[in-house]
């Protein structure tokens, strides 16, 4: 099972998130992350899905058959530019908190909160990005972690630039 | 005297008026009370059923009949999550269907109200598309669409769910377009790319096959079919969707494939080098194990709904498209090579397929002094009318007989439930069709089992003023069912024996409004239909009381190769 973007634009109307997820269950596809928000134009969504499945022809055919989709765009690894936000809280001595901010400087990783025993990182980015930061994140003793759906859009220059990890 | 206003109820009325509609079924309650109201003034005739399944199933039939888009119209909760099975039945037979159901006022939605249910939640997984309307303003637009979606592409059910107080709230009218639907753009047209490669492929055949499905119904194309078969000078199988959408009394037509079909048909595409697939999905029912199905075959598939294509078979050419538009356009392609040359000849492929013919016919053998075989009634009926009726069926033996053994001869004369295998299709569905075709005779095959699930739509019938007629193929069990008992449970019979006494048909039927007849010998068989058939101001109700332990061949046991077909239980 390998795993795929899809870039799907809808008409922003109640119930198109459940009729999405509805067919992705009905068919018998699992969703690995989603992401919904609006578009520059008015009355459209986008909905970035990343999903599981062994091929997306089927997929992408029943997700253009639902009344409410406007286009459907399948974005390979290479041609992707994603982006997923993340919030992590991460074990901390007050001794630790010089290298551990160190650390997640190299990732432009914010600092949002601060406890006695933790302290709170807000980090975007490519999933590369994220994951990195987690390794980097573990030894300390992750607490929580909470992530953003992935969002995705089509790039459009040819050559993908060499910093792909790092939004900034 | 104030003039009342215009309300949601007359916006309602007056959409439905603007789409054509002349006819709906339905059950009134509490939250689509409002709409009951301007019913009383509006031309629409509503024909009123005794449960919210039979307003489906009747407004499937009449659709089937018709080919125009059935409209039911139920209340909240029960009333909508009654109509559940007619909409899945709709979308497995892509059946063009609007059904509007009542919800519960606006501000109650959510809060458990009596009679709530959430419909639009209910029904996404079994329409097209549906609707929560929680505008007034929005029903011309929302009903104009529906009506839309429902009888274009791939056609299908189409659900708007109306909260009371949006039916009860001032509003105006405004002539509905098309404008809210930048996401929904059938293809119609097939590629000329496409087009070409398929008839290239089609004409370089040995062994074509077409392979046609109730899409080709649906798209009012079985002249265009007949044309081009005879053009391609290809044989046809019609799957039980399209059975009527090629005459069987063609000498291209091979009849019905697949689990219980004739064995000419099924063997026919085992064998076949290019099968031309026209608006039919490859169901399992007629592919039998997919990956042994027509083992040889390059495949073009023709269809309307693009996700079908390669959904369960790969296609070599793929053409999405009306099967209409796209059977005009390849006739159109084959007659202009024609120019240089006659169709090929095929002598080899034709002299096999009627060696099949002969040696594998569809039989069965009625004893002189009974019990009677539903194949030998449904083959009497079919002589006595002079095969001029419409004919619905349930689910089971009988229905697979009746696609074997009637010779349909033109489309919208077979109405069944082919996809989803609705036990109790046949009477509601009959009356649906009735309704739309009153001059002609409308006689609903069906089972036992499956009258006994909604028989109680005959009121309708008498009450409405709906004569069709009925045959009750007695057999005391679920028929199939016994038979997979018999066949694949060691003669285990559970659950399945009905008894053939209780309940009484005709006394039923004549409580009903019905006349009731009952044949029991095979001599009275001709009497008793021509009985009925003298009869045209009430329904009339057939019972047959017919072989309880008949099995119905030929049979491709389920997921089995079609190169297996078994002829009869001596194959076994």
């Amino acid at each position: 099972m390998s795993q795929h973007t899809l870039s799907v634009i809808v008409e922003d109307k109640p119930g198109v998130l459940a009729r999405i997820s509805a067919m992705f269950s009905n068919r018998g596809f699992n969703i690995h992350s989603l992401a919904v928000g609006p578009t520059h134009v008015e009355g459209r969504s986008h909905i970035t899905v990343v999903v599981d499945a062994p091929e997306l022809e089927q997929l992408k055919k029943q997700l253009h058959k639902l009344v409410n989709v406007i286009r459907v765009i399948e974005l390979d690894q290479i041609e992707a530019l994603e982006s997923e936000v993340m919030i992590a809280r991460v074990a901390c001595d007050p001794t630790d908190r010089g290298t551990l901010g160190e650390t997640a400087a190299m990732f432009t990783a914010r600092m949002v909160d601060l406890s006695p025993t933790t302290m709170t990182f807000e980090v975007a980015g490519s999933p590369q990005h994220l994951s990195s930061f987690v390794e980097n994140m573990r030894p300390y003793g992750i607490v929580d972690l909470v992530k953003s759906g992935r969002v995705a859009m089509k790039r459009l220059s040819e050559v993908a630039p060499v910093a792909m990890g790092n939004p900034t | 005297m104030k003039q009342k206003p215009f309300t949601g109820s007359h916006s309602l009325l007056r959409s439905l008026e603007h789409e054509g509609v002349e006819m709906m079924f339905g059950v009134p309650g509490g939250a689509i009370l409002p709409a009951y109201d301007p019913l009383l003034d509006s031309p629409i005739r509503h024909v009123l059923a005794r449960h919210e399944q039979g307003a489906g199933h009747m407004a499937e039939g009449y659709a089937m009949a018709s080919g125009r888009v059935g409209v039911a119209l139920t209340t909240s909760g029960p009333g909508a999550t009654n109509l559940i099975t007619p909409l899945q039945n709709a979308k497995m037979d892509s059946t063009p269907l609007v059904a509007i159901t009542g919800q519960v006022a606006s501000a109650a939605i959510g809060s458990d109200a009596f009679q709530e249910a959430h419909t639009t939640g209910l029904a996404m997984h079994c329409t097209k598309h549906s609707y929560l309307v929680t505008d007034a303003d929005r029903i011309p637009e929302t009903v104009h669409e529906a009506f839309h979606i429902a009888a274009t592409g791939r056609p299908g059910p189409v659900l708007i769910d109306i909260p009371k107080d949006v039916l009860t709230t001032p509003t105006s009218w405004l002539t509905p377009t098309l404008a809210g639907l930048p996401g929904y753009k059938p293809t119609t047209h097939g590629h000329p790319m496409q087009i070409r490669a398929a008839i290239e492929l089609i004409e370089s055949a040995q062994r074509p096959v077409l392979y046609v499905g109730g899409g080709v119904i649906r798209a009012g194309a079985s002249a265009e079919l007949v044309a081009f078969a005879e053009a391609a000078n290809a044989p046809v199988v019609t799957s039980l969707m399209a059975r009527g959408a090629f005459p069987d009394d063609h000498r291209l037509a091979l009849g019905m494939p697949g689990m219980h079909g004739v064995y000419t048909a099924t063997t026919a595409i085992q064998k076949c080098d290019v099968l031309v697939s026209l608006g039919a999905r490859f169901d399992d029912r007629v592919t039998g194990d997919v990956k042994a199905f027509a083992p040889e075959a390059k495949v073009i598939h023709v269809d309307v709904d693009p996700a079908e294509i390669g959904k369960v078979r790969h296609a070599d050419v793929p053409v999405v498209g009306d099967a209409r538009l796209v059977l005009r356009a390849m006739i159109e392609r084959l007659l202009s090579l024609r120019d240089r040359g006659e169709a090929p000849p095929r002598g080899d492929w034709f002299s096999q397929l009627a060696e099949w013919r002969r040696d594998k016919p569809l039989r069965y053998e009625q004893a002189e002094d009974g019990p009677i075989k539903t194949q030998f009634f449904i083959e009497r009926l079919h002589t006595l009318v002079g095969g001029e009726a419409i004919v619905t069926a349930g689910v089971g033996q009988h229905q697979m007989w009746a696609s074997q053994f009637w010779r349909f001869r033109r489309p919208g004369t077979w109405i069944n439930s082919g996809g989803l295998g609705t036990m109790g299709f046949a009477v509601p569905a009959a009356i649906g069709a009735k309704a739309a075709r009153p001059n002609e005779t409308v006689f609903a095959l069906d089972g036992d089992g499956c009258f006994q699930m909604t028989f109680q739509e005959l009121i309708t019938a008498s009450t409405e003023d709906i004569p069709v007629k009925v045959a009750v193929f007695n057999n005391g069990g679920y028929g199939m069912v016994k038979q997979w008992q018999n066949l694949f449970y060691s003669g285990r019979v559970s659950a399945s024996d009905l008894g053939t006494t209780v309940p009484d048909y005709p006394m039923l039927a004549e409580a009903m409004g019905c006349v009731g007849l009952r044949v029991k010998h095979p001599d009275d068989v001709d009497v008793t239909i021509d009985k009925a058939m003298a009869i045209d101001d009430r329904p009339v109700v057939i019972e047959v009381v017919t072989d309880p332990d008949e099995m119905c061949f030929p049979m491709v046991p389920a997921g089995g190769s079609n190169d297996r077909v078994v002829m009869g239980p001596e194959d076994l």
